[in-house]
């Protein structure tokens, strides 16, 4: 109370002012006090200590699956990653189908989701619709309504902000999706391929259910968010003097696109199809309900298969003591080989934007 | 000497340099600019296509008892997945109590008190690496370190799993919105005297709270969808988690560490089942968790529009 009716009183104007000389007042600022300093220690080391803290968990994470699978590998050694048959009751347990089945069924999404994912982020970041609706408003004769010209943006933050969303529906509700959408859907034409180019390896089973092309399209659709996000990342990078100069040579929108722009971006799209890769690799619940958890390896993509993830899913509810040891090393095979994709995949999509400062 | 002089050009044919889509060129341009406009829309497809259905096939069987009941056994009518909703509930909040203050302090430090340090380097280099950890492998981590260690499935073992989801994305979005509060904020408050801590506490934070909620909501909303990490941490339960009492009471939390039900473990096991209630109930209860997560989704982005710019 006193220190606060002293400020008042300096702060006053009316005496000092009238004095006409600068009266010694007493200062209110002082040194921080020791609780004050207290605080700053213990907040800053607290905060250094989460940093480490996220650090130490990846570690953590790993040591803690490798030291549950070290009895798995002393018993089963890398004939488990060769091995064709999962028994629990023999207790014979190989990877070799799981193994297939995930770069099967990443590949074949992620070749889908790809082609998808970076028409997308061509479409969204070279103005196609403004462009469009510029010619559509010159066919009209209204091209002199400034007023329109703020809608193509609002549609692209619109659908950029839809495909993201694609992203944020649950995979288990994907997985339910397809089993009562995409696999009615597609079993009518794949059976119709199967009859008439069963000759080929791809097509050689007939679709009866669950299988690997179900499984794909759906994966497609998960990883077509990242792969379209990070993309178009990496064309707006891309400097406007290259695409303006191809345009001055007189190449056409998509001569430039293709010749010019996509080359510039290639490094930050080929780093947003491996993260899109490590996604489709991990991604467990739509593969668990949809490709069939059968370990079959086949060429065909409408034959049932299983996943390392989806393997984990559905055994290890219910997996006895020599189980969880066996699934915890199909765990640290899946956790090394994302690993391996998802750093790689980081450090291009890094190296990509470097190269592209350069450029400017 | 005398200096050529340039013939006449209006002879020439200049209708060449018109633009038409009957040349090739064009006609390719035109033809490629058709197919990705398809293919764009072609992609919005599936999320119509689910959205439509979880309203027609899941808003049927909505009702009031769908919330208060418990899942009904195989032949039985009627039924819900209240237990499902609480339970997905708690441990969502299990999972934000650990992953909220430990990701913002973190993001603290590499943000604002040692950034483009070294470890600042590896940190955020670790979050990125966890960001791509498949959501399955979570749930082994929490059963290798909570289930054995506790000797039983439990709502805290989801819990764990699921922090260790959102931790990356909470760390990474605070950062970032850390990093964009204008230098000049900073430096006013370092000018008044505040310490280290008083200008993050007071001045840093609350202007980036925007942004960092962004993270937290997106973060959340992950979580609550998340299926694969629950299914062998917390696996399922058809009764509640207490009957007796809130579960926020200390003398019911030996109850949280039973088997705790979760909306997605649900659609998970009702979506193979062969009796048609079931399946129906999982419908009702994926509509219930996409509103959920579509809801706090978006209304993160939408928190996110009024953060401060650079």
């Amino acid at each position: 109370m006193g220190r606060i009716a002293q400020i008042r009183s300096a702060a006053s104007p009316g005496p000092v002012v009238s004095a006409g000389r600068a009266e010694p007042v007493d200062s209110i600022s002082r040194p921080p006090s020791a609780a004050d300093v207290a605080t700053d220690r213990l907040f800053r080391a607290a905060t250094r200590l989460m940093a480490w803290a996220a650090v130490a968990l990846v570690f953590y994470v790993v040591w803690d699956i490798a030291q549950q699978a070290v009895p798995a590998m002393r018993e089963y050694g890398a004939g488990f990653l060769v091995g064709t048959t999962w028994d629990a009751n023999k207790q014979q347990f190989g990877i070799l189908p799981a193994i297939v089945g995930t770069l099967y069924t990443s590949f074949l999404g992620l070749a889908i989701g790809s082609a998808f994912g970076i028409a997308i982020a061509i479409f969204l970041s070279e103005g196609f619709l403004a462009s469009g609706l510029d010619a559509v408003l010159k066919a009209l004769g209204l091209s002199d309504r400034p007023g329109w010209m703020s809608l193509p943006g609002w549609v692209e933050d619109f659908l950029k902000t839809t495909v993201e969303l694609l992203a944020a529906v649950p995979s288990v509700v994907y997985g339910l999706w397809g089993i009562f959408v995409v696999i009615p859907l597609v079993r009518a034409p794949a059976n119709w391929l199967n009859v008439h180019f069963g000759w080929l390896p791809f097509f050689d089973t007939p679709l009866s259910g669950p299988g690997i092309l179900p499984a794909s399209l759906v994966l497609a659709i998960m990883v077509l968010p990242t792969i379209s996000a990070v993309s178009r990342d990496a064309l707006v990078e891309v400097p406007p003097k290259l695409r303006e100069a191809a345009f001055g040579l007189g190449a056409t929108r998509w001569e430039a696109i293709l010749a010019v722009i996509l080359p510039t971006a290639s490094t930050g799209i080929l780093g947003a199809v491996i993260l899109g890769f490590g996604r489709a690799l991990g991604e467990t619940m739509a593969l668990a309900m949809l490709a069939g958890n059968a370990n079959v390896i086949s060429w065909s993509m409408f034959s049932p298969a299983n996943t390392l993830a989806a393997l984990l899913a559905n055994h290890f509810p219910e997996a006895g003591s020599v189980e969880v040891g066996a699934l915890m090393y199909a765990a640290l095979v899946l956790l090394a080989i994302t690993l391996a994709v998802n750093v790689a995949g980081t450090a291009i999509v890094t190296r990509a934007d470097a190269a592209l400062k350069g450029l400017r | 000497m005398t200096c050529p002089v340039p013939e006449p050009r209006e002879a020439e044919d200049l209708s060449d340099l018109a633009r038409s889509l009957r040349r090739p060129r064009a006609l390719f341009s035109w033809a490629m600019s058709v197919l990705t406009g398809m293919m764009t829309i072609a992609a919005l497809v599936p999320l119509l296509s689910v959205l439509y259905l979880l309203i027609t096939r899941g808003g049927k069987q909505l009702g009031l008892a769908a919330f208060t009941e418990l899942p009904p056994a195989a032949l039985a009518p009627g039924g819900g997945f209240g237990n499902a909703v609480v339970g997905t509930l708690v441990m969502v909040a299990i999972a934000a109590a650990i992953s909220v203050p430990s990701g913002i302090l973190a993001a603290i430090f590499i943000a604002e008190f040692g950034p483009d340090t070294r470890t600042a380097q590896v940190v955020q280099f670790c979050a990125k690496v966890l960001t791509g950890l498949p959501s399955i492998l979570a749930g082994v981590f929490a059963y290798a370190a909570v289930v054995m260690l506790t000797g039983g499935f439990s709502a805290p073992a989801g819990g764990v799993a699921l922090a260790v989801l959102m931790l990356p994305t909470v760390l990474l979005t605070a950062e970032e919105s850390i990093k964009r509060v204008p230098p000049k904020m900073r430096e006013a408050a370092i000018g008044m005297g505040a310490t280290p801590t008083q200008v993050v506490l007071r001045v840093v934070l609350p202007t980036a709270l925007p942004g960092v909620s962004t993270g937290v909501m997106l973060a959340v909303a992950r979580a609550a969808g998340e299926t694969a990490p629950l299914l062998f941490t917390a696996l399922f339960s058809d009764y509640w988690i207490s009957r007796s009492a809130p579960v926020f009471l200390p003398k019911t939390m030996g109850d949280l560490m039973k088997p705790t039900a979760s909306l997605a473990v649900l659609i998970y096991n009702f979506s193979g089942s062969p009796f048609d209630n079931q399946i129906e109930l999982a419908w009702a209860a994926a509509l219930v968790l996409v509103a959920i997560v579509l809801v706090v989704n978006i209304g993160g982005r939408m928190l996110a529009r009024r953060s401060v710019g650079p």
